[in-house]
């Protein structure tokens, strides 16, 4: 299993578990991180807060690759404008687009995420960006130079998992990149199915961030997603389309 | 006067770094955006503001 990377933007990862760290205290990370195997960490970029002394980075142990998101970008214009500054606070080049215009479903925006992953890029970025599962618009993030696509599973935020399971697997079929299932995956159950499918990682946040222990989710996640990942590589039994198959021999039974 | 995150101040005439100098802010754990572009730490030191001016500083927060 040593041989089974996962590879972004050129940059090879062991873990396929990706984290996010929104909605939970800092000081779980370490053991969030620990717990899950991580080895890429999702943060967001807001207005600094003079107050406040802390900073999440303090929290994150060394040798994980932050990934920063651009959520609260409303088109690609601030998309783009987030990455910048993301890349301003010194965390490496990759960026994760989120793009939302709609505050009640925050559904991600499919055609400003190609222009802002066209832009960034270009700029020498390791574009994942974020997108309601549909073929078409994946096609046009490769021929963007996106380093992963990341379908939804359902709304963020919502723990109802794989409500586009059917489209997810089309991109898996399809899409010659990283596919990475991003939000509304809810259960451990849910990461193990979507990465029998193929998919090549799961990212999960508030999965976590509402479990009763954080960190002991975190393991589940991680434990769940590795056997996902095995029995993908394994190959998947057949399934019969009617009738029974027996396990035991069909001879040699104790009568004349 | 200057906008920075939002709030007019009246801090036009000084150098970013000068501004900086006056806050809590953990030079370390910040990017400025000056009317839409970045300004590297390198220019801090030498980009004024002026009036109208929008400035952004930011930092990481949890987030997925």
């Amino acid at each position: 299993m040593n041989n089974d990377k996962l590879i972004i933007g050129g940059h090879e990862f062991n873990s396929r578990f990706i984290l996010g760290s929104g909605k939970y205290s800092m000081k779980l990370i370490e053991a969030a991180v620990k717990d899950a195997g991580a080895e890429i960490i999702t943060l967001a970029v807001r207005r600094a807060n003079t107050k406040e002394q802390e900073s999440i980075l303090d929290y994150i142990p060394d040798g994980i690759t932050l990934l920063p998101n651009t959520s609260g970008a409303r088109n690609a214009e601030e998309a783009v404008r987030i990455a910048r500054l993301a890349r301003e606070l010194g965390c490496g080049d990759f960026v994760k687009i989120e793009i939302m215009r709609d505050s009640k479903y925050l559904l991600p925006d499919n055609q400003e995420t190609i222009k802002a992953t066209e832009i960034l890029a270009n700029e020498g970025f390791a574009v994942m960006p974020y997108m309601y599962p549909d073929l078409n618009v994946a096609r046009d993030l490769v021929n963007a130079g996106a380093a992963s696509v990341m379908p939804l599973a359902s709304p963020i935020g919502s723990n109802k998992g794989l409500a586009t399971k059917e489209f997810i697997q089309i991109l898996i079929d399809e899409i010659d990149l990283p596919i990475i299932v991003d939000a509304g995956i809810g259960r451990p159950s849910q990461a193990c199915e979507a990465m029998e499918m193929g998919a090549a990682a799961i990212m999960a946040n508030t999965a976590l961030a509402t479990a009763g222990d954080l960190p002991m989710m975190a393991s589940a996640f991680k434990n769940a997603i590795e056997a996902g990942r095995n029995a993908y590589l394994a190959g998947l039994g057949r399934v019969l389309t009617r009738g029974a198959s027996a396990s035991d021999p069909l001879t040699g039974f104790l009568r004349d | 006067m200057v906008k920075i995150n939002g709030e007019e101040l009246n801090v036009a005439g000084k150098t970013i770094a000068e501004y900086l100098a006056t806050t809590n802010y953990d030079p370390k754990r910040i990017a400025v955006e000056r009317n839409g572009d970045i300004v590297f730490k390198s220019q801090y030191g030498e980009t004024l503001l002026q009036d109208g001016d929008s400035i952004e500083i930011v930092s990481f927060v949890g987030g997925g």
